[in-house]
């Protein structure tokens, strides 16, 4: 049983090292990831929201409807583990 | 990420399986956040005095700040998921008084 | 059910240790004030709602561990962790329906502007500030709700050592 779980974990070690063998350079300032939507962010940030932290402008203002949902999961998280633990003592 | 996913399928503790896919999913977030690196950049934030003294920006000296932010919800599912799997691993062992999985599988017969 | 773990239980309820709970006393306000802290320069210093609510949450899960959880349960009791929680999440809706009243779409901040006397991009800031405080409070709150649950059922009745 763990020979098998090894064989499958190796087997899927190296599919994705041959995987990322396509990728861009670490460190690239021209990989996709970077260059489509983020430098208008970088760039926009200070000036549309007055807010040095870009991170914390992007969280909260231009994906704020995101954040919103984050925080009903933890919310829900709160009260999957309410409706699990607490019982009513007979 | 591979040691994660072995402590998933391979163990038979209960505990220890849930310690794996911590593991897992912490390497994930460390691999999606390297993806947005940039040679001989800083931190995403941009400095400014008081009153808005702004100088340009140019966007290669920053670092990618989209994969930092999605993976700002990647950590609080995590800690979600992990407060969930807890709390459904103290109602298995209320119910089978041990954690196991081969002896839950036989006393599930 | 089981007698001698009954007897075994009455007998000590949580261990007391002077050195934990004195160290404790005097940290435990510094450690809140550090994440009120981060929650609040969240504009200029890497932080914001989320890593400031859970130092907050975390404050109070030192406060368990060094006291009893009976105790601790005193300073916060489950009725008002639950009412935090759905706080957070009211003050952070409250706030897009606000700027949904005022005319723009649903959490635009530069709407703001029109009660507050402030311009557009200052508008943004401020609406940024509203709702990392709303997600800190849910934070905290959750934090401490799941730690609660999950020390206090199961085995554990009385103490928390």
């Amino acid at each position: 049983m763990k020979l098998l779980a090894l064989f499958a974990v190796c087997a899927t070690g190296v599919l994705l090292i041959y995987g990322t063998v396509d990728m861009p350079d670490w460190g690239d300032p021209h990989s996709p990831a970077s260059v489509h939507v983020s430098p208008r962010y970088i760039e926009k940030a200070m000036e549309e929201t007055a807010v040095g932290n870009i991170v914390t402008s992007v969280l909260a203002d231009y994906r704020g409807y995101d954040t919103l949902g984050e925080t009903v999961v933890i919310f829900t998280a709160a009260m999957a583990c309410i409706l699990l633990m607490r019982r009513r003592r007979k | 990420m591979m040691i994660g996913f072995y402590a998933m399928i391979g163990k038979r503790n209960l505990v220890k399986k849930l310690v794996g896919m911590n593991i897992f999913q912490t390497a994930i977030i460390l691999y999606f956040i390297s993806t947005g690196a940039k040679r001989g950049a800083t931190i995403p934030i941009v400095d400014h005095g008081q009153g808005g003294a702004m100088h340009a920006v140019n966007a290669a000296y920053y670092v990618n700040p989209l994969p930092h932010v999605l993976m700002l919800t990647a950590i609080v599912v995590m800690v979600s998921t992990f407060g969930v799997a807890l709390a459904l691993i103290i109602m298995v062992y209320r119910r089978y008084k041990t954690l196991e999985e081969d002896e839950i599988l036989e006393l599930r017969k | 059910m089981h007698p001698t773990h009954e007897k075994a239980t009455k007998v000590i309820s949580y261990l007391e240790d002077v050195i934990l709970q004195t160290v404790c006393r005097i940290l435990i306000p510094f450690i809140q004030v550090y994440g009120l802290y981060v929650i609040a320069h969240g504009h200029h210093s890497p932080g914001g709602g989320f890593q400031g609510g859970v130092i907050l949450g975390a404050s109070f899960i030192l406060l368990c561990v060094a006291y009893d959880i009976n105790e601790a349960k005193r300073r916060m009791t489950e009725k008002v962790d639950t009412v935090f929680c759905s706080l957070g999440l009211i003050i952070y809706s409250g706030i897009g329906l606000i700027c949904l009243v005022l005319g723009g779409s649903y959490l635009n901040y530069s709407r703001l502007g029109q009660v507050l006397p402030v311009n557009p991009v200052d508008a943004r800031s401020i609406g940024i500030l509203g709702i990392e405080i709303g997600v800190g409070i849910t934070v905290m709150a959750v934090m401490i709700s799941i730690f609660l649950d999950l020390a206090s059922r199961g085995e554990h009745e009385e103490g928390l050592e």
